[in-house]
């Protein structure tokens, strides 16, 4: 069992408060991703969890415990570091073992644990190495070990992904996600990046400025974005906001349009616009086209087919049924 | 573009190095060339340098005279003690003000260094008068003591940068495993900081060890370490220099065979972190 309840909490710095009152709950075996830009108390928050920083105020229960004043080791939760936070004196054997010698668990057992937790991450190899002669990804996959052989009620992730290249990133991504359908244990991913939140997530929370903005899965986030911060943060590239009399000409404040709900066409349209960049990615194109009324530029997907050149004149026409508006105060109008 | 350094100015550059090296080593190496002379030739004028009659008469007056090896072993006791014991006390210190800094770290840090201007005379007369009350004069625990406490802000200061080294992350992921406060700094930080711990020890030893002023005023006989013991070759009545120079080189050959096998480690540790 691993669910996690945080009520009323609140933390502050000396007189800045980067949680103001915040409630949430997280059920057990899902798949949790913080998400949010650098600054806005996604990692704050975790660490809160883990038992690392105090709550100013506010009460946090796992699994119907209240853990508020528990320490860390106490908590039953495992933390995956950005910087993999290995210990580089210990060889990975030592390293994975870490933490049931210091939960006393019996030899034979953590020899047990030790080898199902190498063989599932690849690590069968490596295990007399120490964490200097290892590659990133490696060291990334021992701080996973580290985390499994404890038997965690929850897994936390703080940017585990950040210091890998993009092409083992996608990779870890996977083994993530895979060892999370294994184990069916609660996790909480904390990341700035919202591929890896629409990717791996069951549930995210979009955080900015300590508040939470939005709890959905990713489908819901990107379907129906409560507010203009969600629906441009989830979504890549950025959702395209119309603004001015534009948007009024759509009964709001202003409107957002995906860019693979804007259809381009060289010939007609709703609005007409000159390509400044165009990034080919051979699937796609994206487009980003200026002079349309009320957004500067506008980005539009189109496909990788789809040839124009800086400078051509094109026609946009966006997808009536994916129309996003938004109130003044940037909340969603239904 | 990597500086290009010619063959002559690499000759001159060594040759300069090898000088002002020497130029240091000098009264060292003159101590030790005196004790192996007769005392007339030890203040012979012109002073004679390598062609004299080598004799080791000077040491066995010296053994003879006194006893070296109760001098050389309260001097072990009494650097390895006050190094042992302000490594044991500035640990935590240094832990705690590394890894969890409050408003008057940086305060505290500089307070103790501060200490270390106050001349030391100027606390003499207290701490003699208090060792004296305490039945702690001429007694190996009060310079054990008192060299720890003098050495103690350079202790804490050390570690302290070392530790600053050490990322917290590592210490809250152990603190994530479960090790307590106690497990954290012996199985974690300790070994990790092990080469800054090392040459932290290794300079307190050389600093206790050739501590003067303490170590005369607090002894008379029974705790008396190999400063006293030169201390007593210097006598007012005469000057012995071929003996007074034998009880130096006796004196100062531990440390200096200590200091020679360890100077990887002592330059290593004293430039950490200096460069990456």
């Amino acid at each position: 069992m691993g669910q996690i309840q945080l009520q009323q909490v609140t933390k502050s710095f000396g007189n800045v408060e980067v949680i103001p009152p915040l409630d949430l709950t997280i059920e057990d075996g899902e798949f949790t991703v913080f998400v949010g830009p650098s600054g806005c108390g996604k990692s704050t928050l975790l660490r809160l969890i883990a038992g690392l920083e105090d709550v100013t105020s506010g009460h946090i229960a796992i699994d119907g415990t209240d853990a508020t004043t528990l320490p860390p080791a106490k908590r039953g939760l495992a933390m995956v570091f950005q910087s993999y936070a290995l210990y580089p004196h210990m060889s990975v054997r030592k390293n994975i073992a870490f933490p049931m010698r210091m939960a006393k668990v019996s030899q034979a057992e953590q020899d047990k644990r030790i080898d199902a937790a190498a063989k599932a991450l690849n690590l069968t190899d490596y295990l007399d190495r120490r964490p200097g002669q290892l590659s990133g990804g490696q060291r990334q996959r021992v701080a996973i070990g580290r985390a499994i052989v404890r038997e965690p009620e929850a897994f936390l992730f703080d940017e585990p992904l950040s210091n890998l290249d993009a092409a083992l990133r996608v990779g870890m991504r996977m083994e993530i996600s895979e060892l999370h359908e294994k184990l069916k244990t609660t996790m909480i991913y904390v990341t700035h990046d919202q591929v890896e939140a629409m990717t791996m997530a069951d549930k995210i929370v979009v955080l900015q400025a300590g508040v939470i903005e939005q709890v959905g899965s990713p489908l819901e986030l990107y379907r129906s974005p409560q507010n203009k911060f969600v629906a441009g943060f989830i979504g890549s590239p950025k959702m395209n906001f119309v603004e001015g009399a534009e948007a009024a000409k759509y009964g709001a404040h202003s409107v957002g349009f995906r860019p693979e709900h804007i259809s381009v066409s060289t010939t007609e349209g709703t609005w007409q616009g000159t390509v400044g960049v165009a990034e080919h990615l051979g699937s796609d194109t994206y487009l980003h086209i200026h002079g349309v009324p009320g957004c500067d530029p506008m980005t539009v997907r189109a496909s990788g087919e789809f040839t124009v050149r800086h400078g051509d004149t094109v026609f946009l026409t966006p997808d009536m049924n994916h129309i996003h508006k938004f109130d003044a105060d940037g909340l969603r109008v239904s | 573009m990597a500086r290009s350094v010619t063959q002559q100015r690499k000759i001159i550059n060594t040759a300069a190095a090898w000088a002002v090296g020497l130029l240091i080593f000098f009264p060292i190496l003159w101590t030790i060339l005196t004790s192996f002379k007769t005392e007339a030739q030890a203040i012979s004028d012109p002073p004679v340098f390598l062609a004299f009659d080598w004799t080791l008469e000077n040491y066995s007056v010296v053994m003879e005279r006194s006893n070296y090896m109760r001098f050389l072993w309260n001097s072990v006791i009494i650097a390895g003690g006050s190094t042992l014991l302000g490594i044991l006390i500035a640990i935590p210190a240094a832990w705690s003000m590394a890894f969890v800094p409050s408003k008057r770290t940086k305060d505290i840090l500089l307070w103790m260094l501060s200490t270390k201007m106050l001349p030391a005379v100027g606390v003499l007369y207290p701490i003699y008068l208090i060792f004296i009350k305490m039945g702690l004069l001429d007694t190996r625990i009060a310079l054990v003591i008192v060299l720890m406490l003098i050495n103690l802000p350079i202790i804490v200061w050390m570690l302290y940068t070392y530790f600053k080294e050490i990322p917290g992350e590592i210490l809250e992921a152990a603190r994530m495993d479960g090790a307590s406060l106690r497990d954290e700094v012996l199985y974690v930080l300790t070994p990790m900081a092990i080469p800054g711990i090392a040459s932290t020890i290794l300079l307190n030893v050389i600093l206790a060890w050739n501590e003067a002023f303490w170590t005369l005023n607090l002894t008379a006989a029974k705790a008396a370490p190999l400063t006293a013991f030169i201390a007593s070759y210097s006598s007012p009545e005469g000057l012995f220099y071929a003996k007074l120079s034998a009880a130096s080189t006796m004196a100062i050959a531990p440390i200096l065979i200590l200091g020679w096998f360890s100077q990887k480690q002592l330059v290593s540790g004293l430039t950490f972190g200096a460069v990456k």
